[in-house]
């Protein structure tokens, strides 16, 4: 079942993008070398770049259309973004940026949830810290914490582990695994790392030069694509 | 006799006025430099180069200048003044009200600078987060850009304090120099000193304005620095 339809164009710069994929539930990897356009991607389907032309269409709802001058703003779209760098707002503790999404909403605390979030992350005894006290893998995991308790209808991991060290990264993907397991909430994950892409992913789309070159399973992924995309 | 320290009641009055022309002045004028600074930082519009060089105006124009173009728009017989007098009743020129309008007038760019300065410091890939996350453009502002901003909101209310502390030219221009109204520490020394025999009384003003002074440097240091420490971590 397709619950993610992207067919978008956009110039930027000397820079052509013009991709289209359709995304089905479990974890969808936008895989491809750096600069093929593929956080841009991400930034369209979260409102936060507008493409020239096109439709972003997730479950029923359109966030886009320039046909139908439909263009749903990034604070009404209910889309989770967990950004490479964290960005977790610095004058928050950790508590409170986990809460942010729901303040925004305005939806009443729900213990449990978050609870439950909290320790599928294991970021309880983090909870009264400031984003400048945690190390790299810690800021990541309350980044995805906070992506969750906002009650996404989609979540977008844009490299989220490209600034960790190896032991790091060892360190986040069970999370990870686990999250695209249990949350049951489609994912899209954009990274250039073939080993990552095949712990994670449980479909491929393939960018280059922002373009789509193919989409598909795992098979997409070579190993030789460490040697190219380094 | 009074001795250094002591402070007739006439004195007590000018320190009095002259705190509270300065309190007024900067909580009148806040709101304003928060939305000029922000519009320098953030937006590009049409006549933004005249705007920007209006705020700073006062800065760089003989306080007196400033003092007589108050005079002759807001006075009674001004344009703005008649209209403020005609439909609300207010009357500023040669009321302590209207000193507090000068004062805040030339504190203005120091006001704005830092605040200014703060919201382009501001890191906006923070502001898209807070989007992803449900807030809208007002609640971004009020969740994520203000308060981070708030340490050069500090600055620039101290600054603006400290000026309207201080402000003769325009002040004593615009309202004169009258006892119990108009007459701030500032003016009341220069009164003082026209006088025979008015030295002593003019040396503990002057001691009351330096102690004034470092007062508030020493309040925005610390303020900036607790502020700081609880909006970036320590």
């Amino acid at each position: 079942m397709i619950v993610l339809s992207v067919d978008v164009e956009k110039q930027l710069g000397t820079f052509n993008l013009a991709v289209r994929f359709a995304a089905a539930g479990g974890a969808t990897a936008l895989f491809g070398p750096s600069g093929s356009g593929k956080t841009s991607v991400v930034n369209m389907i979260a409102g936060l770049l507008k493409p020239d032309r096109g439709a972003i269409v997730l479950d029923d709802t359109v966030l886009f259309d320039t046909a139908k001058s439909i263009d749903v703003p990034p604070h009404r779209r209910r889309i989770g973004y967990v950004f490479q760098e964290g960005r977790l707002f610095p004058h928050l503790s950790v508590r409170q940026n986990l809460d942010y999404g729901r303040r925004m909403s305005r939806r009443s605390p729900d213990a449990r949830e978050f609870e439950r979030i909290v320790g599928l992350l294991d970021i309880g005894r983090l909870l009264e810290r400031r984003p400048r006290m945690l190390s790299g893998g810690e800021r990541q995991r309350v980044a995805v914490g906070r992506a969750l308790l906002m009650q996404p209808r989609l979540l977008l991991l844009d490299e989220p582990l490209a600034s960790l060290d190896a032991g790091h990264k060892r360190e986040i993907l069970p999370y990870l695994v686990r999250l695209r397991d249990d949350a049951k909430i489609p994912i899209v994950y954009v990274s250039h790392t073939p080993g990552e892409v095949r712990r994670i992913a449980t479909g491929v789309v393939r960018l280059e030069a922002g373009h789509v070159v193919a989409t598909g399973g795992l098979e997409l992924i070579k190993d030789a694509d460490a040697d190219l995309f380094a | 006799m009074t001795g250094l320290f002591t402070l007739t009641p006439a004195e007590w009055t000018a320190v009095e006025l002259s705190l509270r022309i300065a309190v007024v002045a900067t909580a009148c004028a806040l709101p304003f430099g928060v939305a000029i600074g922000w519009l320098l930082a953030r937006t590009h519009f049409w006549g933004k180069t005249v705007l920007d060089g209006l705020v700073f105006l006062p800065l760089v124009l003989p306080p007196v200048v400033t003092g007589y173009l108050l005079l002759i728009s807001f006075g009674r017989r001004g344009p703005v003044g008649e209209f403020l007098y005609d439909y609300f009743g207010i009357v500023l020129s040669f009321r302590w009200t209207g000193a507090a309008l000068s004062c805040g007038v030339m504190g203005f760019p120091l006001l704005v600078r830092p605040i200014r300065l703060a919201f382009e410091a501001i890191d906006r890939r923070l502001e898209d987060a807070a989007a992803t996350l449900g807030a809208n453009a007002m609640l971004v502002f009020l969740t994520v850009t203000l308060p981070l901003a708030l340490p050069g909101v500090i600055v620039g209310m101290v600054l603006c304090f400290a000026r309207a502390l201080g402000e003769f030219g325009a002040t004593i221009t615009f309202v004169s120099n009258i006892p119990g109204e108009t007459q701030t520490i500032s003016a009341a020394i220069y009164t003082l000193t026209q006088v025979p025999g008015g030295d002593a009384a003019a040396g503990r003003l002057v001691l009351i304005a330096i102690a004034l002074a470092f007062a508030a440097l020493v309040a925005s240091e610390w303020l900036a620095r607790r502020a700081t420490i609880r909006f970036h971590g320590e």
